[in-house]
């Protein structure tokens, strides 16, 4: 039976193969040793094109329009970190493109890169550094603080003029709910040891 | 004292930090490499109390400005008003909007000052080599990993508010300079949990000596 040590406090753990659906936690202190969902492997892949077409949409199209006096003015996330660069704000646009845009675009190039490849049954080439570079982009990718952030824009922008929602908001909300399933579902391990069972 | 725990440090093993293999590292980890995917391997992240520390110092320096000087400015028909993060969240209770003034409150105050608190917290009782509650210890660890990005939702607002409200003279809203301090801290915070090793809690929990 492989040996895992727990990421959070070390502890060697005996881990045979897990039946779908089951979590693994370290019995010391708690930390996730493994987590198997049904169909992970199926699953993510389904999810992770899901949301590389919801994302498109999401960034083709304006998420809020907001309406003062007469005048109209519109505004999807590029056009938004746009703004801010040309406001003086460089710092923040950055920030906002790395987490809005660049991260999740990494985000699901890589997952559909890798799990792709493998589901046609070929060895990604690159594949350590596919998912190192992923675990980097999942972290700094924070599409579901930002629709936070539009919960809260919103109401602040009632008091001034009309709102309007536009068909990108919706997206915004589908593709975080996409997006966070996908990454739920998604086990490493099980692309390694598809990978390991080939060569 | 039951007898020290099973651990992969105490086996001479490692696992890699980007694709969890176990593996054994003979004599010093130094160039050792992941079999499975040619990370190099750890037994600890390398030097993480002085990272952590450096990272939390330069937050909690940038806390400071983040929070004096404003995070956005509204002008209006020529009138112009800024707001920080605290009169931000004051201006929007005033105005009955509370559960808007609750999250701005819980993600630009609270969650910045509690993540730096329990770093602090966590690095101080690693170095006084405190046995007390170690996975209690974990488990605030693993709190300020999860909910640190939170704290971005402030600077995305400012960013909507910009992008939408530009009407000339009419009115336009410009982004301040605590917004970049504040995003500052943000990262600067999420630099310092990563480069943490919660493992160092339970190192020094059982009595080892470096």
């Amino acid at each position: 039976m492989p040996t895992v040590a727990c990421h959070d406090c070390d502890l060697l753990h005996r881990l045979g193969p897990l039946p779908e659906g089951v979590t693994a936690r370290c019995r010391r202190c708690g930390g996730l040793l493994r987590k198997r969902t049904r169909n992970g492997f199926e699953r993510t892949l389904a999810l992770a094109l899901a949301a590389a077409i919801l994302f498109a949409v999401a960034n083709a199209f304006p998420f809020l329009s907001f309406e003062m006096r007469g005048r109209v003015t519109q505004t999807n996330v590029v056009t938004g970190i746009v703004d801010l660069w040309k406001g003086g704000k460089p710092e923040i646009a950055a920030l906002v493109a790395l987490t809005i845009e660049v991260a999740p675009v990494a985000q699901l190039s890589l997952l559909l890169y890798v799990l792709g490849l493998v589901r046609i049954g070929r060895v990604p080439p690159g594949l350590p550094t596919a998912f190192r570079l992923l675990r980097h982009a999942t972290s700094w990718s924070m599409i579901e603080v930002f629709m936070l952030g539009i919960i809260v824009a919103i109401p602040k922008l009632m008091g001034m003029a009309t709102i309007v929602p536009g068909l990108a908001l919706w997206s915004f909300v589908l593709l975080m709910l996409v997006l966070s399933a996908a990454m739920a579902a998604f086990d490493p391990e099980e692309v390694w040891e598809r990978v390991e069972g080939r060569r | 004292m039951s007898a020290p725990a099973a651990t992969a440090l105490g086996a001479s093993c490692a696992s890699c930090h980007d694709c969890g293999l176990l593996s054994r590292v003979d004599g010093r980890a130094h160039g050792a490499r992941c079999p499975r995917c040619g990370a190099a391997l750890h037994f600890r992240k390398p030097r993480s109390l002085e990272r952590t520390w450096a990272f939390l110092i330069a937050a909690m320096v940038c806390y400071v400005p983040a929070n004096l000087f404003p995070v956005m400015t509204v002008i209006s028909l020529g009138k112009a008003q800024s707001d920080t993060i605290l009169s931000g969240a004051i201006y929007l209770l005033m105005h009955g909007m509370w559960p808007l003034a609750l999250i701005i409150f819980v993600a630009s105050v609270f969650v910045p000052l509690m993540k730096i608190a329990i770093l602090a917290f966590l690095l101080v009782s690693v170095q006084r080599r405190s046995a007390w509650r170690p996975a209690e210890r974990t488990r605030l660890y693993r709190l300020t990993e999860a909910i640190g990005r939170w704290s971005m939702v402030d600077i995305y607002v400012v960013t909507i508010l910009v992008a939408l409200v530009r009407l000339g003279n009419l009115a336009t809203i410009e982004a301040g300079l605590g917004a970049v301090f504040f995003g500052a801290v943000v990262v600067l915070t999420i630099f310092a949990a990563e480069s943490f090793d919660p493992r160092l809690v339970w190192d020094t929990s059982q009595g080892r000596q470096t």
